[in-house]
């Protein structure tokens, strides 16, 4: 079913990657061999070294693995978060979590993938998952 | 049986130039003078160089653009880019090169006008296109995060992190050509401006400039210089990132493989260490290389660095210049620890020596945790 969707969606990963967030789909490349998920996008297994590739939808769930507070003057914007996300499926991720204040963002928080668009541009970021 | 590169280069110059400001100069200037500083240590002239080791942040091709500022012709030229790691590298490089006489007096320098020229960090670096839409601030918020991992996993304190500023300034102070000297309280670091969580602005390296050179020549030539000959033991290199989200465990680093590799080539062990140099672009660091060269087991880095027992008169000396904390960081600080190395072995450190130092480690750091090479130096006494 993947393949469907991605066969017009250009050739390279990372086309592929924003073609999939433009679409609001959390999309990432799966192993065959070693069934191992991978982030950034890669032409290659970096677990395996396997050229042998699917894209498949992430559910999007994930924990803070860690996180920091950037410190911003209130008229430049103010104090940001950045985070690493460990997807429940496996791969780490960047990100920032929206919804709550940035220095409550601790490590091991359950949080949740959305898909937002920033000047026609579209990123993951996460918030606080509401079921324990 | 010993492994053929142990002991076959010797380090017979050392030269610095430029640290703290450098009104006025260009990059190429400064490490030409670290460079003129070197070989009248060596008692060599630039003709005799035949071999260039070089890296830098402003040129594309920095070994081209060395020799040719240099005026020189050279038989072999490295410029091996792993951050600011690539100055130990070099030596593994040199080593190899000077073993198999393609080339006789190998070179390895740097220079940077990172300060006078306005504090930015240059860089052709590309961007990480995966990391740069959440507005990371490169290089501190990757080691924030590992820093903020660190504390969660192993209890770490901002504490444990001031008081390895703290050692390095102690050091600093007796070091007169370290660029901050000024007193420094575990409670100054504590209170500084907050840049990106847990790391303040004391927990972060200076912004100097400067330029440093090294000259290795083929052992079996250590001893026609002036100076006691300062033998490169063993070198490892380990590299398993670049971007800080692509780091396997941000509590423990390729120091841990680069570490190993470079004490199996020397063929010695941490208990043989007297005087350790490692690259301190931010507090955590220190903590993160010793315990994954071995100094102390995982986790027990902050308790390790604690109390100043890594500072003058503690368990073990560590960051003797006064490090990038406190001594000098023009961008790529490689070059400087291994400089120190080799002036504490050499005896030549003054008021900061450490007494009888046979054997130093010297640990640089490049990227985001990212690349680590391990050198391992000593005096004739351990060949
Ligand atoms: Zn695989």
């Amino acid at each position: 079913m993947s393949s469907d969707n991605t066969e017009n969606l250009g050739s390279g990963p990372d086309l592929t990657y924003q073609a999939h967030l433009n679409k609001k789909e959390l999309f990432l490349p799966k192993c065959l061999v070693c069934n191992e998920f991978h982030f950034y996008p890669r032409v290659v297994c970096p677990h395996c070294g396997s050229f042998d590739l699917e894209w498949q939808a992430l559910s999007g769930r994930g924990e803070v693995y860690s996180t920091t507070v950037i410190r911003r003057k209130p008229e430049r914007g103010g104090n940001y978060n950045v985070c690493l996300v460990t997807l429940k499926e496996g791969p780490r991720m960047m990100s920032r979590i929206d919804g709550i204040p940035a220095e409550d963002v601790k490590i091991g928080d359950k949080v949740t993938a959305s898909i937002i668009n920033n000047d026609g541009e579209c990123h993951v970021i996460f918030s606080p998952s509401q079921e324990a | 049986m010993a492994h053929d590169l142990r002991g076959s280069s010797a380090v017979v110059g050392v030269g610095l130039a430029g640290c703290g400001e450098a009104h006025g100069k260009l990059p190429l200037d400064i490490l030409a003078e670290a460079t003129h500083n070197a070989l009248d240590d060596a008692g060599l002239k630039l003709s005799d160089v035949d071999g260039i080791f070089t890296g830098s942040s402003y040129h594309f091709m920095p070994g081209l653009s060395t020799a040719e500022y240099l005026g020189i012709k050279p038989r072999f030229t490295d410029t091996t880019m792993v951050g600011g790691s690539s100055f130990v590298a070099h030596t593994l490089n040199a080593a190899m090169a000077l073993k198999t006489g393609l080339c006789d007096v190998a070179l390895v320098c740097y220079g940077s006008n990172q300060r006078t020229a306005g504090g930015k960090l240059a860089t052709m670096s590309e961007q990480q296109i995966y990391e740069v839409p959440y507005k990371p601030r490169y290089p501190i918020s990757s080691y924030a995060l590992a820093a903020a991992r660190h504390m969660h996993e192993y209890g770490t304190t901002r504490e444990q992190m001031a008081d390895v500023a703290v050692a390095a300034r102690q050091w600093a102070k007796l070091n007169p050509s370290a660029f901050a000297r000024d007193d420094l309280s575990r409670e100054d670091v504590l209170n500084s401006r907050m840049i990106s969580d847990p790391l303040s602005l004391l927990d972060c390296c200076l912004v100097t400039d400067g330029g440093g050179a090294v000259i290795m020549v083929p052992s079996e030539r250590a001893k026609d210089f002036p100076n006691k000959p300062i033998y490169l033991l063993g070198t490892g290199t380990a590299q398993w990132h670049r971007q800080i989200t692509q780091m396997p465990d941000l509590t423990t680093t390729a120091a841990l493989d680069s570490g190993k590799r470079a004490f199996a080539m020397a063929g010695l062990t941490k208990d043989d260490v007297d005087v350790v140099e490692l690259y301190d672009a931010f507090t955590i660091n220190t903590i993160l290389f010793l315990e994954d060269l071995g100094f102390c087991a995982k986790g027990e880095g902050g308790a390790f660095v604690a109390d100043g027992n890594i500072a003058p008169g503690g368990g073990l000396p560590v960051n003797t210049n006064g490090g990038g904390l406190s001594c000098v960081h023009p961008g790529m600080y490689g070059i400087f620890i291994l400089i120190e190395a080799i002036q504490q072995l050499r005896g030549d450190c003054g008021e900061r020596q450490i007494a009888d130092s046979e054997v130093a480690l010297v640990n640089g750091n490049g990227g985001v945790l990212s690349s680590q090479v391990t050198s391992i130096l000593g005096t004739e006494a351990v060949l």
